[in-house]
C-alpha cells in the first residue's frame, strides 16, 4: 500500500514535469509580445524589461531557469502586476476556486445520489419522468446559458421579495457561494444521477436483494445496507474526472458571477499573454488534477476491497 | 400480482422515508460545510461583500465596481484607466482638475510659470497618511524615477516637455541632468525645454504624482502591490484591498482639503466588467450606478431609471498602413474606402446607443479652442457617402497599382464585442459597395499590438484617448517620430505643423497648426472616423455629486455625496 | 450408447459419418453482429428517435443552406435584431437629405414639434426659444412621461435656449416615441420642467435601398407612398440584421464538423495508437501508455485555451483548424486507453489462441478480430464524444477564444445572443435550442448504441 501510494506520487511528480515543459514551450512559441502595451515604448525601455523578466536570455537557458524556479516553488512575477508575485495570485485566488468546486462536487454527489435513488425507486412514475426529465435539460444546456438564467431569476426573485434573498453576484459569504456552486455542480449532479439511477436499477433486481427480501429484513436496512451502499461505489471512478470538469469549468460561473476565482484570472492573462500567470496557473491546476487522481484512486481502492492496488 | 405491488410500494415508501432523512443530513452537513468553508476564507482574506448596499445613508457609504483588478497602482508605472481612478482617488499630484474640469491647486499652494521655468510652492499642511510632510522632493523623485530606463514606464514620455527628459528616458543622460529641482523642501523647480502651452494640464497627470523616497525603498518590488505598501496623500486611502474581489477606501483625515470630501468611505465590492452581471447588480441595489449596453435601454426606460450619458473622449477611427508596397499606400484607395463607409449608420443602426457621435475628425467634438470648442472653430472637411464616387475612386486606385483583380484586404481588430461588431460590419459595407473582399484578423490584445507594431495589416481599427486637455495630445499621433502611429504614416508637412504647434504658445497660432493637421489627416492620410466613444449610465437618484471625466478619475467620487430624500 | 463393460471396439464400428448439405441449415436466419445490434437498436424508441433527429440536423446543415439561399454574413440594417414573424411592411419615400431646420408646409406651430413627418429614416425636431432655461436636452422614451419624470434616453443637449432644431436617426424602428426637451438651469440640473411630444414612427425605405436588396425586381414601377415588404427572416435576425435561420444553418456546419470531424480523428488516432499498444504489449507498451498519461494529465481546458493562442487565428481563417487540432491533440488518450485495455483482453481470449494456432498473422488477427471486436466499444465513445467536442466549441467561444468572426457557429451565436437576452430572446434561444437537440440526440442515442452492441454495458 504504501510502496504502491509512494510510486504514483512519484510518477505524479514526472507528470507536473511534463505539464511544466509542455507549457513553457507552448507559452513561448504564442505569436505577439507580453511587453507590448496600448502606449509605445521605446526599444530601450522594452529591452530593460525583457531584462527584468529574463526574457533576453536564449530559450533553452530561460527554460532551465523557470524549472530552477519552478522546483523552488517560486512561479515568479506577473507581466501584467509588475508588482506581485504569482505565488501571492494563486494563493489569494485558488481557495476560492477551491471552496467552488469542493461545494458543487458535493452538490452534484448528494443530488446525483439522492435523484438517482428516488428515480430508481418511483421509475416510470412522475418523479422519475420529471427528474429525467430535469436530467436531460442539465445535460444539454451550456454552462454559462444555466449560469446567466440563474443570475437572472435570481434577480427576479430578490425583486419579487423586495429584500435581498442571496447576493447576485461577488464573494464573501456563504450566500455568495449557494447559486454558483449549484450551478457548477449541475451538469455533473446530471451525470451522475443517470448513472445512480441504472446502477440501483441493476442492483434492485439482482438476486441478493431478492434473498434479502425474503428473509425479511427491514426495508429500510435493506435500501441502506444493500441498495444504497452497492450502487454508491460506481459513482466514485468517475469523481476524479467529475472533478477536473468542475475544476476548469468554474471559468464560466467565476466570470458571470464576478467571483475573484483562479479560472477568471487564467481567461484574463490569457488576453494579456501574462507568461509567468499562465505558465503558474497551468502548471499549479495540472499538479493539482494528478494528485486529486491518485487521492481518487487511494480512497477507491480503501472504500472497495475488491480493487486490488498494485 | 396485486399483492407484490403493495410490498414494493411499502418498500419504496421505507426506502424513500431514509432517503429523506439522508437528504435532510446531507442537507445540514453541506451547510455547516460552507459556513466551516467560509470561516477558514476569512482567515485568509478580510473584508467581505456581505451586507453592503449601493448607498449607505446611515454610514454614508456608497458601494459601486470595479471593471477590473487595478493593475497598477505605483503611479510611475499605472497606465490604465482603472488604475487612474483609483490613484486619482488617494493620491493628489501638484495640480487637480475642479468639477468643470478646470485646474485648481492640489498639494502645490501656487505656482509660477516664467516662460520655460515653473516653480511650484507645495504647501505646508500637506501630509503623507503617515503624518509625514509631503515634500517638493517626493515630486522629483518620483518623476526621476518614472524617467529611469530601468523602471521602464509606458507613460515616461509624458516628461519629455522637461529638460533633457527624453535623453535621460533614452540611457543618453544620467537622471540628474532632468529639469526637475527639489531647491528647498517646498519649491520644487522645473525647467522646460521650451515654453509649454499646457504644462498646467499636464501636471494633472497620474504620472506627475509624488512618491516617498524613503517608503518606496523600504519595498522593493511591492510598492503599491497591496493597501499597506502605499503612501497615500489624496482625499482617501485604501483601507482593504482584496485582489481581484473589492476595495474599500476610505476617507484620508491627513488630507489638507477634507472638509471637501463627503463620503466617508466609498466601497467597490465587485470587479467585473460583466455588462450583465453589473446591470443585475444594480437592480438589485448593490452598486449605485451602472454603464447600460445598448440592448439594456428599453429595460432601463421601463424601470423608469434615470439616464444620462457621457462621452469618455476616446476616438475610434481606421488606421492604414503606409508602409512600402502595401495596397493601403495609394490615397485613390484611401478615399474610395472613406466614401463607400457612413459612419452615421455604424453609430445609428449598429452601436445604437446615444452616447456614442460618428466620428469626422481625430480631433473630438469636446476638444477646446481659441475661445468656443475646436470644431465649432475649425470644421472639420468630409468625405460624404457617395458609393458612385467611390467606386471610380477605386478604378483609379486598380489602374494607379496595375492591379487587374482586387486581392483581399486585411482588417487588423482587437477581439471585444464592440470591435468584432464594427470589423463585421465594415467587412460587408466594403464588400457591399466596392466589392472588395476584406478579411478580419481578430486578435487577442497583445497579439494585436504586436501586429500593429511590425505593421502586420492594412487596416486596422484603432482607439485613442488623450492623455491630457489639450489638441496636442491627438494631433502629434501622425508625426513621423511618434511610435504610436502604427500605420508609420509620414509626411514632413504635418511634422512642421506639430513643432509649429509644440514650440508656440500663442493660442490662435496654435489652433491654427491643429486645424491644418486636421484637414491633412482628411485630405493626404485620409483617415477613417468610426465613431467617438460614449456611455448611457443609470444612477442611484440618492447620490449626488459623482462625476465622469475624460482626464483623471473615468469615475471621480470626490465630490460625491447622498442626498437621502426620506 | 452402449454401457456394456470390457466391450472393446471394432474396426467396423467405424464408419464415416453420412455427409449432409443441410447440417448448417439453422431453422431461423443467421444475423451478423451488426444486424442484431440494428435490430436491438430499431426497439429502442429513444435512440431511433435521437437517429431521425440527428439525420435531420445533418440534412439541416448540408442540404438547407442549398434550399434558404441567404448570405449568413448580408447585414440587412434595416431590420436589426428583429423577431421572428415581425411586421415587414415598409412606405417607400425619397432618398435621404441634409436638413437645415426648416419646417415642411403645414407642419408649422408652437413649442416643441415635428418639422415634417416622421419616419424611420429621421425625426424631425423643431422648438421655440425657452426663456426660463439657460440651457436644453432633449430625450427620448418609448413609454409615455409619467409622474415619476423618467424622460428616456438623453439623445441631445444644447449649449443655448434658444429656438433650436434637431434631427433623430438613432435606431429608428416603427414604435411610438415620446420626446420631451428638458429645460437645463445654469448648473445644468434639471428644472423639472419640459415640453413633451409623442411622435409615431413609420417603416420607410428609399427606392435605392430597395433596388440594392432586390425586394421588388422591377423597380421602375414604384412611387413614393407605394408598400414594400422587406426581406423575410423566418427566425428573425442578430444585432447586426443578418438573417438567423441561414446563420444557424451555416453554424451547424460549423459546429456539427467539429462535433463530427474532431472526434472521429482523435477517436482514430486513439485507436491505431491503443490498439498498437495493446498488441505489442510489454516495454512499448509501458512507453506508450505513460505517454498517454501525462497527455490525459495535461489540464483540457487550460490547454484548450492556451493551443488557441499558440495556433493563432490568421487574418480570415475562421479558426475551426486550430479548434481541432487542439482538441485532437488533447483527447486522443482517453480512447487509446480504452481500446487498449479491450485488445489485452481479447488477446487472451481462447478464439485468439485458436486463431493463432491455425497460422494466422499478427495483421489478420488485429484486422479481423481485434478491430471488429472493439468496434462496438469505438462507436459508442465516439457517439459520446460528439456532444463534448460541440460543448468545448462552445465554451471557447463563450470566452471569446472560439471561432473567428463572421463565422457563424452556434457557440459563438449563443454567447453573442447573451448579451442581448433581456430584449430579443430568440438571438439566444435558437442557437442553444440547437445545442441541445444535438447534445441530447448523441447522448441518448450513445446510450442506445451501447444498449444494442454490447449486452455487457446494458444500461437498464
Amino acid at each position: 500500500m504504501w510502496a504502491y501510494t509512494l510510486k504514483r506520487l512519484l510518477q505524479g511528480l514526472v507528470t507536473v514535469w511534463f505539464i511544466a515543459t509542455a507549457t513553457f514551450f507552448a507559452m513561448h512559441n504564442v505569436p505577439g509580445d507580453p511587453l507590448s502595451s496600448e502606449r509605445a515604448t521605446s526599444a530601450e525601455i522594452r529591452a530593460n524589461l525583457a531584462a527584468k523578466y529574463g526574457l533576453d536570455k536564449p530559450l533553452s537557458e530561460q527554460y532551465f531557469i523557470y524549472m530552477g524556479n519552478l522546483a523552488r516553488g517560486d512561479f515568479g512575477i506577473s507581466f501584467a502586476q509588475q508588482n506581485r508575485q504569482v505565488n501571492d495570485i494563486i494563493r489569494e485566488h485558488f481557495p476560492v476556486s477551491a471552496t467552488l468546486g469542493v461545494l458543487a462536487v458535493l452538490f452534484a454527489a448528494c443530488g446525483g445520489i439522492l435523484w438517482g435513488a428516488l428515480t430508481a425507486l418511483y421509475r416510470d412514475r412522475l418523479p422519475d419522468t420529471i427528474i429525467m426529465f430535469l436530467v436531460i435539460l442539465g445535460i444539454s444546456v451550456p454552462s454559462f446559458v444555466f449560469a446567466a438564467l440563474g443570475q437572472l431569476a435570481l434577480v427576479k426573485i430578490n425583486d419579487w421579495f423586495g429584500v435581498s434573498l442571496l447576493p447576485v453576484a461577488g464573494w464573501g459569504t456563504v450566500g455568495h457561494m449557494l447559486l454558483p456552486s449549484l450551478v457548477l455542480g449541475l451538469g455533473t449532479m446530471a451525470y451522475l444521477t443517470r448513472l445512480m439511477r441504472s446502477s440501483m436499477l441493476e442492483i434492485i433486481h439482482s438476486d441478493y436483494i431478492r434473498t434479502a427480501k425474503a428473509k425479511g429484513l427491514p426495508a429500510a436496512r435493506i435500501f441502506t445496507h444493500h441498495q444504497l451502499r452497492n450502487a454508491v461505489l460506481p459513482l466514485i471512478t468517475v469523481l476524479g474526472p467529475a472533478i477536473a470538469a468542475i475544476t476548469t469549468g468554474g471559468f464560466v460561473v467565476e466570470l458571470v458571477f464576478a467571483i475573484p476565482g483562479l479560472g477568471r484570472y487564467f481567461v484574463e492573462a490569457v488576453q494579456q499573454l501574462d507568461y509567468t500567470v499562465i505558465m503558474g496557473t497551468t502548471v499549479f491546476y495540472g499538479a493539482f488534477l494528478v494528485f486529486m487522481v491518485i487521492v481518487v484512486d487511494l480512497v477507491y481502492g480503501w472504500i472497495d476491497p475488491r480493487v486490488r492496488l498494485q | 400480482m396485486p399483492k407484490s405491488v403493495v410490498t414494493e410500494d411499502k418498500f419504496n415508501r421505507s426506502a424513500g422515508k431514509q432517503l429523506a432523512r439522508y437528504a435532510l443530513v446531507a442537507v445540514l452537513a453541506l451547510v455547516a460545510l460552507m459556513y466551516c468553508l467560509n470561516w477558514v476564507a476569512g482567515l485568509s482574506s478580510s473584508g467581505s461583500a456581505a451586507g453592503l448596499t449601493a448607498i449607505d445613508v446611515e454610514r454614508n457609504e456608497i458601494s459601486t465596481f470595479l471593471r477590473q483588478e487595478p493593475p497598477q497602482l505605483n503611479s510611475m508605472l499605472a497606465s490604465d484607466a482603472v488604475s487612474g481612478t483609483i490613484l486619482e482617488h488617494v493620491m493628489e499630484g501638484l495640480l487637480r482638475y475642479g468639477p468643470n474640469n478646470e485646474i485648481l491647486p492640489g498639494m502645490a499652494e501656487r505656482w509660477e510659470i516664467d516662460g520655460a521655468l515653473a516653480r511650484f510652492w507645495i504647501r505646508p499642511d500637506a501630509r503623507w497618511s503617515n503624518g509625514d510632510p509631503v515634500t517638493a522632493h517626493d515630486f522629483e523623485f518620483a518623476w526621476k524615477t518614472a524617467l529611469d530606463p530601468a523602471t521602464g514606464s509606458q507613460y515616461s514620455f509624458i516628461f519629455y516637455p522637461i529638460k533633457n527628459a527624453e535623453a535621460a528616458n533614452t540611457g543618453q543622460l544620467p537622471l540628474e541632468a532632468v529639469g526637475v529641482r527639489a531647491l528647498d523642501d517646498s519649491l520644487l523647480e522645473v525647467e522646460l525645454e521650451r515654453p509649454l502651452a499646457y504644462l498646467e494640464k499636464l501636471l494633472a497627470f497620474v504620472t506627475f504624482q509624488p512618491v516617498q523616497q524613503k517608503f518606496y525603498e523600504q519595498r522593493p518590488q511591492r510598492y503599491g502591490a497591496d493597501a499597506e505598501d502605499l503612501l497615500y496623500n489624496g482625499p482617501f486611502v485604501i483601507s482593504s484591498w482584496v485582489h481581484g474581489a473589492s476595495m474599500r477606501l476610505e476617507k484620508n483625515p491627513n488630507y489638507w482639503d477634507a472638509e471637501r470630501i463627503k463620503l466617508n468611505a466609498i466601497n467597490f465590492p465587485y470587479i467585473t466588467s460583466d455588462s450583465a452581471t453589473l446591470l443585475n447588480l444594480y437592480r438589485d441595489g448593490r452598486i449605485a450606478t451602472v454603464d447600460l449596453t445598448a440592448e439594456m435601454l428599453e429595460g432601463a426606460m421601463q424601470r423608469r431609471w434615470q439616464l444620462e450619458r457621457f462621452m469618455d473622449g476616446t476616438v475610434f477611427f481606421i488606421d492604414f498602413n503606409h508602409r512600402d508596397n502595401r495596397l493601403t499606400r495609394n490615397k485613390n484607395l484611401r478615399i474610395a474606402l472613406n466614401l463607400a463607409q457612413d459612419s452615421n449608420e455604424l453609430v445609428n443602426s449598429v452601436i445604437k446607443l446615444p452616447g456614442y457621435l460618428p466620428a469626422k475628425s481625430l480631433f473630438p467634438i469636446w476638444m477646446q479652442g481659441v475661445e468656443k470648442t475646436f470644431r465649432e472653430e475649425y470644421p472639420a472637411p468630409e468625405y460624404p457617402y457617395n458609393v458612385e464616387l467611390a467606386r471610380q475612386h477605386l478604378a483609379l486606385a486598380k489602374q494607379e497599382l496595375g492591379l487587374s483583380e482586387w486581392p483581399p484586404i486585411v482588417l487588423l481588430s482587437g477581439n471585444t464585442p464592440v470591435a468584432n461588431i464594427s470589423a463585421q460590419y465594415y467587412q460587408e459595407v466594403f464588400k457591399k459597395n466596392l466589392g472588395l473582399e476584406i478579411i478580419i484578423d481578430a486578435q487577442i490584445f497583445r497579439q494585436r499590438l504586436q501586429k500593429m507594431q511590425d505593421g502586420d495589416f492594412d487596416m486596422v481599427l484603432s482607439g485613442w484617448g488623450p492623455d491630457y486637455n489639450d489638441p496636442m495630445t491627438f494631433a502629434d499621433l501622425y508625426s513621423s517620430w511618434n511610435l504610436n502611429n502604427r500605420g508609420k504614416y509620414s509626411n514632413p508637412e504635418l511634422d512642421a505643423l506639430v513643432r509649429k504647434a509644440q514650440d508656440s504658445i500663442d493660442p490662435k497660432e496654435r489652433m491654427d497648426a491643429f486645424g491644418a493637421i486636421q484637414e491633412i489627416l482628411h485630405d493626404d492620410a485620409v483617415l477613417i472616423g468610426n465613431y467617438e466613444r460614449g456611455l448611457v449610465h443609470a444612477t442611484d437618484p440618492r447620490l449626488k455629486g459623482a462625476q465622469k471625466r475624460i482626464f483623471g478619475a473615468e469615475n471621480d467620487y470626490t465630490g460625491a455625496y447622498i442626498e437621502d430624500s426620506e | 450408447m452402449n454401457h456394456t463393460p470390457n466391450y472393446s471396439p471394432k474396426p467396423e464400428d467405424f464408419t464415416p459419418a453420412h455427409y449432409d448439405d443441410d447440417i448448417h441449415g439453422i431453422a431461423r436466419p443467421s444475423r451478423s453482429y451488426w444486424q442484431d445490434a440494428w435490430r436491438r437498436l430499431r426497439a429502442n424508441r429513444r435512440a431511433l428517435v435521437s437517429l431521425i433527429l440527428i439525420v435531420g440536423l445533418l440534412l439541416f446543415a448540408l442540404i438547407g443552406p442549398l434550399l434558404w439561399q441567404v448570405d449568413p454574413s448580408r447585414q440587412d440594417i434595416d431590420q436589426v435584431s428583429q423577431a421572428p414573424g415581425a411586421d415587414r411592411a415598409a412606405s417607400i419615400v425619397a432618398p435621404y437629405e441634409y436638413w437645415s431646420g426648416k419646417s415642411a408646409p403645414g407642419f408649422e406651430g408652437e413649442g416643441l414639434r415635428l418639422a415634417q413627418e416622421a419616419n424611420s429614416q429621421a425625426v424631425r425636431l423643431l422648438w421655440d426659444e425657452v426663456s426660463s432655461a439657460t440651457s436644453l436636452r432633449l430625450y427620448r422614451n418609448i413609454f409615455p412621461i409619467d409622474e415619476q419624470l423618467a424622460f428616456g434616453l438623453p439623445i441631445a443637449e444644447f449649449a443655448s435656449a434658444g429656438a433650436g432644431y434637431y434631427e433623430d436617426r438613432l435606431d429608428l424602428t416603427p414604435d411610438t416615441y415620446y420626446y420631451s426637451l428638458v429645460e437645463l438651469d445654469a448648473s445644468g440640473q434639471s428644472t423639472g420642467t419640459f415640453q413633451s411630444l409623442a411622435v409615431e414612427v413609420k417603416r420607410v425605405i428609399t427606392i435605392d435601398e430597395v433596388r440594392e436588396r432586390q425586394l421588388v425586381l422591377d423597380t421602375t414601377e414604384l412611387n413614393i407612398g407605394d408598400e414594400v415588404l422587406l426581406a423575410l427572416h423566418p427566425l428573425g435576425t442578430d444585432y447586426l440584421g443578418r438573417d438567423i435561420l441561414s446563420r444557424l444553418m451555416h453554424g451547424a456546419r460549423v459546429s456539427l464538423f467539429i462535433g463530427f470531424v474532431a472526434p472521429m480523428l482523435y477517436v482514430l488516432l486513439g485507436v491505431a495508437y491503443g490498439a498498437t499498444a495493446g498488441f505489442l504489449g510489454g516495454k512499448i507498451d509501458q512507453v506508450m501508455m505513460r505517454f498517454a498519461d501525462f497527455v490525459v494529465a495535461l489540464p483540457f481546458l487550460l490547454f484548450m485555451i492556451l493551443f488557441q493562442v499558440v495556433f493563432g487565428i490568421g487574418p480570415g481563417e475562421s479558426g475551426i483548424i486550430p479548434l481541432l487540432v487542439a482538441l485532437i491533440v488533447l483527447a486522443w488518450p482517453a480512447t487509446a486507453r480504452l481500446v487498449r485495455g479491450q485488445v489485452l483482453q481479447i488477446r487472451e481470449e481462447a478464439y485468439i489462441s485458436a486463431s493463432r494456432l491455425l497460422g494466422a498473422n499478427s495483421r489478420y488477427l488485429v484486422l479481423r478480430h481485434m478491430i471488429p471486436n472493439t468496434m462496438g466499444v469505438i462507436l459508442v465513445t465516439l457517439t459520446f464524444a460528439v456532444p463534448s467536442a460541440i460543448f468545448t466549441e462552445a465554451f471557447l467561444s463563450f470566452i471569446g477564444m472560439g471561432v473567428a468572426p463572421p463565422t457563424p457557429s452556434w457557440g459563438s451565436m449563443s454567447n453573442e445572443g447573451l448579451a442581448t437576452m433581456l430584449t430579443h430572446p430568440h438571438e439566444l434561444i435558437f442557437p442553444s435550442v440547437f445545442i441541445s437537440i444535438t447534445v441530447l440526440a448523441f447522448n441518448l442515442l450513445g446510450d442506445g448504441l451501447r444498449d444494442a452492441l454490447d449486452a455487457r454495458m446494458r444500461d437498464v
